[in-house]
């Protein structure tokens, strides 16, 4: 089965990537542009064919190593 | 006194926090990451540098090594833990010291000598030095910038557990001696038991006048009380 992972940074924590790839495309000419958040961004194959048993080892991959919970949030998404 | 440095594929400072350990009288062994027993240590070192590239975030494959979950169960037991620059950064991701360091706020690599004040001088790892003395200590990294919850930084303050913070040259805390944007200045911070010191700046780079200063030192000679 394959899922997606998207890890991104949490609202209230300061993004300055976010912000300089939003600075370049406003000097671009894109300028209503309200918001950009950078992030992660993982394709994850897994030998497993129960999508609960699955899922549960998604989110254990995210909590124990792809996210750091303190500041980020992830986001899973079953692919076909 | 016994030291053990911790290397990883990486890691860069692990030569000369050697150097600056057996200067100071440590009996010091080099560790592999992959190695599944600790050398009997009083204290454990894991260095500076760039363990596993950075990836996914800096510090966190490392955090998950064969030698941490020793490393782990040393700490939790009461021996001496230091991490420097990389290695502050994997004692975060070990959950040993609690909060993150993210990319520095200026987006840049920052190489260069600082200020920083000594907060707590009555631990293990600050004897030696006076209660706010200014050391002059270099600092060279992407991502310094400290950050926790609010619940945390009050127990950092009210706890005494913030090691250092930066400053100017007479100790002025302020946004304009913040290199990296960190939380309150903060450049190193201990756990509630004060056996852990997490700093991304580098003490062992301060060891001699030949090449910078001695400021450094005091750190060193205070663990072999």
């Amino acid at each position: 089965m394959k899922y997606s992972v998207t890890i991104t940074l949490k609202k209230d924590v300061l993004d300055p990537q976010g912000k300089v790839v939003q600075n370049t495309l406003s000097n671009l000419g894109m300028t209503n542009l309200k918001s950009i958040r950078q992030g992660k961004f993982f394709e994850i194959d897994i030998d497993e064919n129960d999508s609960k048993k699955a899922e549960n080892l998604i989110v254990e991959m995210c909590e124990k190593l792809l996210a750091n919970l303190i500041i980020e949030d992830y986001k899973i998404n079953k692919l076909k | 006194m016994r030291s053990s440095v911790i290397v990883f594929p990486g890691s860069n400072c692990d030569r000369d926090i050697t150097v600056a350990l057996e200067k100071m009288q440590f009996k010091n062994e080099m560790v592999w990451h992959k190695e599944t027993v600790l050398p009997k240590s009083d204290l454990i070192v894991i260095p500076g540098g760039f363990s596993y590239g950075d990836y996914l975030r800096s510090g966190a494959i490392a955090g998950k090594s064969l030698i941490i979950d020793e490393v782990i169960k040393a700490a939790n037991g009461g021996c001496l833990v230091l991490g420097i620059c990389n290695g502050f950064q994997i004692l975060t991701e070990t959950g040993l010291l609690k909060g993150t360091l993210q990319r520095n706020k200026n987006l840049k690599f920052i190489n260069r000598d600082v200020f920083i004040k000594v907060v707590n001088n009555k631990t293990r790892f600050s004897l030696n030095y006076k209660k706010n003395q200014i050391l002059n200590i270099n600092i060279a990294h992407n991502e310094g910038n400290y950050f926790t919850d609010s619940k945390h930084l009050d127990e950092l303050k009210n706890d005494n557990l913030i090691a250092f913070q930066y400053c100017d040259q007479i100790g002025e805390v302020s946004d304009e001696t913040n290199p990296n944007g960190a939380l309150e200045n903060i450049a190193g911070i201990y756990n509630s038991k004060k056996n852990i010191l997490g700093m991304m700046p580098h003490p062992e780079r301060m060891i001699d006048n030949n090449i910078s200063n001695t400021d450094g030192c005091s750190l060193f000679s205070s663990l072999l009380k």
